[in-house]
């Protein structure tokens, strides 16, 4: 039986569907059967982090619905085959065409089949993350080191409560370690101090992610990447290892020169 | 002569504190209208510690926050029935609380 996680955020844009997939890949590289479920109706996004665009025909809702069988609607990955799939959102307008019910039910098939499944949930506290959070039986909420995305995290753990989804786990997305030192952006200690729930990681901002975006290949399989590293460093820790939490206060030039020692930079 | 000099400290200090800071305050006021559960938690207990002293309308009991721009305030209004013989000589003896609290409540 695996595991359902709601990957959530309440505020938008913060890196909820590229932490989906770099998570989702990340456990796929480390063995484990995966399958992404994108929740965000009519705004579908995952695909094209995953790079999966162009191979969909059915959707979500089409699956509820009973319009195809759920092997039907979901795609391989490029790189990894059946051990990856995604179900794709549906790009309908009515955000109410997937109910709770319907989402729980699927989330008993999934399960069976799969060992995580992971959902990208829209921003909001609407029907989009009700729907995210029905089938749920544990929450990862993203949040990037700024006042507005904290405060939204705040509620949205409050909210997890509400639907008996005890003890989410916090990744801090974007911290510029540079900003931190100079006293112009909140710590992980700060951040952990208002919140007070685990720490599943901390990912620095990093060009990467948008270069790996492009191309549609998640960072967390790019070697060289450091947000790469702090995904690959969270999906082991959800399977039960102890890693420490990335230390992104290292300089520049030292990680440059750590790489050069190790022959990784060109 | 304070203010600027805690501007003054605040530029070196960097802008995060002053980011946390004002976190804190929004989120006192966020977390404070999301639970009412906590709210009915604070006045049962209230009342089971002001009963120790007085005799209270527990019905009448009013707990609310009020919120102005930079401060929040837990205002308490208890209607008391009667005090109990020998209240003056209570341990700590304190009768009044500090803070923005509405005192002593509507006395009958
Ligand atoms: N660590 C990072 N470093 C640099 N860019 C990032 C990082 N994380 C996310 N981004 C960028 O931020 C943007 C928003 O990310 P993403 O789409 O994952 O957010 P989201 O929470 O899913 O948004 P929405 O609420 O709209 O669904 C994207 O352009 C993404 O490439
Ligand atoms: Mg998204």
């Amino acid at each position: 039986m695996g595991k359902v996680i709601v990957i959530t955020s309440g505020k938008g844009g913060v890196g909820k569907t590229t932490t989906t997939a770099n998570i989702g890949t990340g456990l796929a590289a480390l063995g484990q059967k995966v399958c992404l479920v994108d929740t965000d109706i009519g705004l579908r996004n995952l695909d094209v982090v995953m790079g999966l665009e162009n191979r969909i025909v059915y959707d979500l809702l089409h699956v509820v619905e009973g319009q195809c069988r759920l092997r039907q609607a979901l795609i391989k990955d490029k790189q990894f085959g059946d051990r990856l799939v995604l179900l794709p959102a549906p790009q309908t307008r009515e955000k109410d065409a997937v109910t709770p019910e319907q989402m729980k039910e699927l989330m008993k098939e999934l399960r069976e089949e799969y060992d995580f499944v992971l959902l990208d949930s829209p921003a909001g506290i609407e029907h989009g993350f009700k729907n995210a959070v029905a089938g749920a039986d544990h929450a990862i909420v993203v949040t990037t080191p700024e006042i507005a995305a904290v405060r939204d995290a705040d509620r949205i753990i409050g909210l997890l409560e509400a639907a008996e989804l005890y003890d989410p786990q916090l990744i801090i997305n974007r911290v510029r370690p540079g900003m931190v030192r100079r006293g112009d952006m909140m710590s992980i200690g700060d951040i952990d101090d208002i919140l007070a729930i685990e720490i599943l990681g901390v990912v620095p901002d990093d060009q990467d992610i948008i270069v790996s975006t492009n191309r549609g290949e998640p960072v967390v399989t790019n070697p060289k990447s450091r947000a790469g590293q702090a995904y690959r460093n969270i999906a082991r820790r959800l399977l039960g290892e102890e890693v420490p939490l990335m230390n992104l206060e290292e300089r520049k030039v030292m990680h440059w020169f750590k790489r050069l020692l190790s022959g990784e930079a060109q | 002569m304070f203010e600027f000099l805690s501007k003054l400290f605040g530029g070196f200090e960097g802008s995060k504190n002053r980011a946390k800071e004002r976190l804190r305050l929004v989120l006192v006021h966020d977390r404070a209208s999301l639970s009412p559960g906590l709210v009915e938690a604070l006045k049962e207990e209230l009342i089971e510690v002001i009963t120790k002293y007085m005799e209270i309308d527990e019905e009448g009991l009013e707990v609310n926050f009020d919120k102005s721009d930079d401060s929040v305030a837990l205002i308490a209004n208890i209607p008391v029935k009667s005090v109990k013989r020998g209240m003056g000589e209570a341990p700590g003896g304190k009768r009044q609380s500090k803070g923005r609290g509405q005192q002593g409540g509507k006395k009958r």
